[in-house]
């Protein structure tokens, strides 16, 4: 048996030991919002944070998960509360069809936690900085455009996604 | 207060942001099979036998091939297309049968126990081998379509011409690669069957699986799930998996969902056609358009599908936004054993327009004029009559859009600068910047629309809730906020209290299919004359149009009379000033253009020939951009697929079957290979739309491969004329160029 933590939820699985983990999601935690675009990491549609980093869930057995923590788009925020990142990219733009949004929020999240910039916002949603990225200095978009080039979209051209995590990243920089 | 012009909220927005927008594969079905396709592995050939190996537990699964479906044909234009072969297989990949099993990995391993054996046949795989005598795949030349325009004298025009230019244009396939993969589920009860998935016109394949299956109207329902981008790839191809969806659900007697994996969507599903165009073009001592010969071939695919419409919109873009009194442009789609080529964003256009805008390049050559002012000498502008015949009255942005980008995009300054760099040995790369002027007609073309008779309504519920009620489809571009947008001006009231109906044949009327720029400004439009109906019923009803939600609910309760519902509907109607005449093909080929220039500065690695789009400026007249943000993203993301289309997306064809079927081998631009870009809506109304707005969809796809390419002219001083422009293209014309220089 398989024993994960799913969005702060213990959960545990005892099917087939390969069964990828975008499926066990999916199928068995039916937790959907995590899509598959083309099962084989190309497209980044299918990211969710493991220990805080963002991966693709469509190249990950479920065996190497046991004892880790996984979240999904699905704890990020809701339509209630959303999330600052939520809310850039409905107002930048950044979802058109939104098929990639669950995937490119997610990797998103991951980056903007590791810098700590909107750490207050972010622990308010249970999350906490686990992984660095880069060195920990000011981002400029073309830093952002190199943590999402493994999150395909065919619909924005980027640039309102890019504009999004600007947007979520300057309202929420802590005061020194 | 107006809502129209301003950035409202995107209505499904919230849903989508959270994960909860239910695509076709989110949804459960109780007692669902999974399905899966035969597809055949020779491009042409005869079927011999369908052998389903004995040692593979066959009771476990449900079985279809062609002799399980009533009409066995896929309902578009014509007819040709089977649903599942039965005797000839006519391209790689085709449907032969269909297996449903109850678990997903199950039907995919039931796909390797059954082996198809075929009596070969030989193909036409390409242009020439389909125009020789190789196979006779379409009677009796293996042409689907031809067209002709002709306007003034093409031959007196050269013979009064100072130069002749000639040139020849190429581009390829390129695939729509949406993020979410074709699919459908279906089922059926009381005779009757629903279709429900990803797609961009539910009334294309009610139409479809009614003819099918013998159906009348009613017994028929398609919804519209949450659709994963769609770019024409989910226009005609969800007949096919649709029609597939419901054979397999009516011989289980379950409901039956098909998800394609992204290998089988790239390598089995439609694609934008490649195409040959020749130009031979005739100008005088300054540079004024005298004459423009141009032929069009294009590659269709083994069926008819959408080609001819495909190819008459490409005909009619191919002489470009200029005035040109002699214009002829011939044109043929030919059919080749390769999977059927349709609709993608642009639909014809952007193959055309690349050479019309590209060989202002040559032009320039030849005349030592530059691209610029030969531009400006001969664009469309209010008064030019385009190579129909039609008078541009109103609306005409193109020069607007090409003066703005020059100056932004610093275009003039920059010329001259890189020049000046590309001089120095020592730099480590050239720099280039070009541009291009396009126009794309809005809505469908000619009598198209007369043809649709579209309708779109307005429900008023007796709770008082306003309802939009159309067929068009949500597939990212915005319907939903655009409609609630235009509906909620109209009638005055605040943009929260329109609600959008599912797109659900059961509840919509046909307001056509979600294609060719055409939602916003002709559906848009149906709406906002319903909002009129519906405001002047009330208002004569009630002597005021309520200004409370209660108001509005007492309203709606003495006008739906007793019943759930009032509906106020209107229908398409040619506007007066249109006239067109499909025999001649002469006249408004489209109500309006909207036009756009893009203006591309790049830089190519002196060593490894990799080109670095660094960005784009693009000036777009769209008549009004009822959404700016909404319009913006349409321009952005356009040219992020005009990026690929230039520089990354090259379907690699062997034996007639797609060999880089993967999005690790047909690359797509990252967000890394997508640059910053400078978009400026430019506005000039058009009076026939709502509240002056053309169209947006399609248009940022057609500049940036010209633009892209006249830019790798000025930096690497090589005219490529095939897209896409790859690095190994780049050496290749770069080791070429020095063994003749």
């Amino acid at each position: 048996m398989i024993k994960l933590t799913v969005n702060g939820k213990k959960r545990a699985f005892c099917g087939p030991p390969f069964k990828r983990l975008i499926d066990v999601l999916r199928e068995d935690f039916r937790l959907t919002g995590a899509k598959e675009g083309c099962g084989e990491g190309e497209c980044g549609a299918c990211a969710v944070l493991v220990e805080g980093q963002a991966v693709n869930s469509c190249l990950i057995p479920v065996c190497q998960m046991d004892g880790r923590k996984i979240e999904t788009i699905e704890a990020l925020g809701t339509v209630q509360k959303l999330h600052p990142l939520q809310e850039a990219f409905i107002e930048e733009g950044g979802a058109q069809c939104g098929i990639c949004t669950p995937g490119m929020l997610m990797t998103a999240c991951a980056w903007l936690r590791s810098h700590r910039a909107p750490k207050h916002s972010l622990r308010a949603h249970g999350a906490r900085p686990l992984l660095k990225y880069g060195r920990g200095t000011y981002r400029s978009p073309q830093d952002i455009r190199r943590v999402l080039a493994g999150n395909l979209c065919r619909c924005t051209g980027y640039q309102p996604i890019v504009n999004s995590v600007v947007r979520a990243m300057k309202r929420h920089r802590t005061p020194k | 207060m107006t809502v129209v012009g301003t950035n409202a909220r995107r209505y499904e927005g919230p849903d989508k942001v959270c994960g909860r927008a239910k695509y076709i594969d989110d949804h459960d079905f109780p007692g669902c099979l999974f399905g899966v396709t035969v597809r055949s592995s020779v491009a042409h050939g005869r079927i011999r036998r369908i052998d389903f190996d004995p040692k593979f537990p066959w009771s476990e699964c449900v079985v279809a091939t062609a002799r399980d479906v009533p009409h066995n044909s896929v309902l578009l234009i014509e007819q040709d297309q089977p649903l599942l072969v039965d005797e000839i297989v006519r391209h790689a990949m085709e449907p032969i049968a269909l297996i449903a099993h109850p678990r997903r990995e199950k039907a995919y391993e039931a796909l390797r126990h059954v082996h198809v054996e075929y009596e070969e046949l030989k193909p036409a795989l390409t242009l020439s081998q389909a125009l020789g005598t190789e196979a006779l795949i379409f009677a009796p030349d293996n042409v689907f379509k031809r067209f002709l325009i002709e306007k003034g004298d093409v031959e007196a025009g050269l013979r009064s011409s100072h130069f002749i230019v000639e040139g020849e244009y190429r581009v390829g396939h390129q695939e729509q690669a949406y993020i979410e993969n074709n699919g459908m589920a279906a089922w059926w009860d009381n005779g009757g069957v629903s279709v429900m998935g990803s797609m961009q016109c539910p009334y294309y394949v009610h139409k479809a699986i009614k003819h099918m299956f013998g159906l009348p109207d009613e017994k028929v329902r398609v919804i519209q799930t949450a659709t994963g981008g769609g770019f024409g790839g989910k226009e005609e191809y969800p007949n096919m998996i649709g029609g597939h969806a419901a054979v397999l659900a009516r011989k289980a007697g379950r409901p039956v969902k098909i998800i394609y994996d992204r290998g089988e969507d790239m390598a089995a599903t439609t694609k934008r056609h490649p195409a040959v165009v020749r130009h031979c073009t005739g100008l005088s001592r300054d540079g004024k358009l005298l004459t423009q010969d141009i032929e069009v071939i294009m590659d269709g695919g083994a069926y008819v599908t959408l080609s001819p419409v495909v190819l008459s919109r490409a005909t009619l873009h191919a002489a470009g936004s200029y005035e040109c009194p002699n214009v002829r442009v011939r044109s043929q789609v030919v059919a080749t054993n390769t999977p059927p080529n349709g609709a993608f964003r642009g639909f014809g256009a952007p193959q055309t327009l690349f050479a019309v805008e590209l060989h202002w390049e040559k032009i320039a050559q030849a005349t030592g004029i530059d691209s610029l002012t030969l531009r400006r000498r001969n664009a469309f502008r209010e008064g030019s009559i385009t190579a129909t015949g039609q008078h541009l009255r109103q609306s005409v942005g193109a020069l607007e859009t090409l003066e703005c980008c020059v100056k932004r995009g610093g275009y003039e300054r920059k010329r001259k600068e890189y020049e000046r760099f590309n001089r120095d040995p020592k730099k480590k790369c050239w720099k280039g910047i070009g541009l291009a002027l396009v126009h794309h007609g809005a809505g469908f073309t000619g009598s198209g629309e007369a043809h649709l008779a579209s309708r779109a309504a307005i429900s008023l519920t007796r709770q008082g809730e306003i309802k939009v009620l159309a067929a068009s489809t949500e597939i990212g571009q915005g319907t939903n906020t655009l409609f609630a947008q235009i509906v909620a001006d109209t009638l005055g009231v605040p943009y929260d209290w329109v609600a959008v109906e599912a797109a659900d044949t059961g509840r919509v009327p046909n307001s056509g299919p979600t294609v060719a720029s055409r939602t916003c400004m002709i559906v848009g439009g149906l709406l906002q004359q319903a909002a009129h109906l519906f405001k002047k019923e009330v208002v004569e009803a009630r002597g005021s149009f309520p200004k409370t939600r209660k108001d509005m609910h007492l309203a709606a309760v003495s006008l739906c009379n007793g019943q759930p519902e009032k509906r106020f509907e209107t229908q398409y109607q040619t506007p007066a000033h249109v006239h067109w005449d499909d025999k001649t093909y002469r006249g408004d080929a489209y109500g309006v253009y909207s036009y756009a220039t893009v203006v591309a500065d790049l830089e190519i690695d002196k060593t490894t020939f990799e080109v670095r789009v660094r960005k784009i400026t693009t000036a777009q007249d769209i008549g009004k951009a009822i959404n700016p943000l909404l319009a913006e993203g349409q321009i952005a993301g356009g040219t992020a697929q005009g990026v690929g289309y230039a520089l990354y997306e090259n379907v690699v064809m062997k034996g007639g079957v797609m060999a880089n079927a993967q999005l690790t081998n047909y690359i797509i631009p990252t967000s890394l290979d997508t640059p910053p870009m400078d978009v400026v809506i430019i506005e000039r109304p058009y009076s026939e739309g709502p509240f002056g707005a053309k169209g947006v969809g399609e248009l940022p796809m057609d500049a940036p491969g010209p633009a892209i390419a006249a830019a790798i002219y000025q930096a690497a001083g090589l005219l490529i004329s095939e897209l896409p422009i790859l690095p190994e293209k780049i050496a290749q014309a770069k080791s070429h160029d020095q063994a003749d220089g």
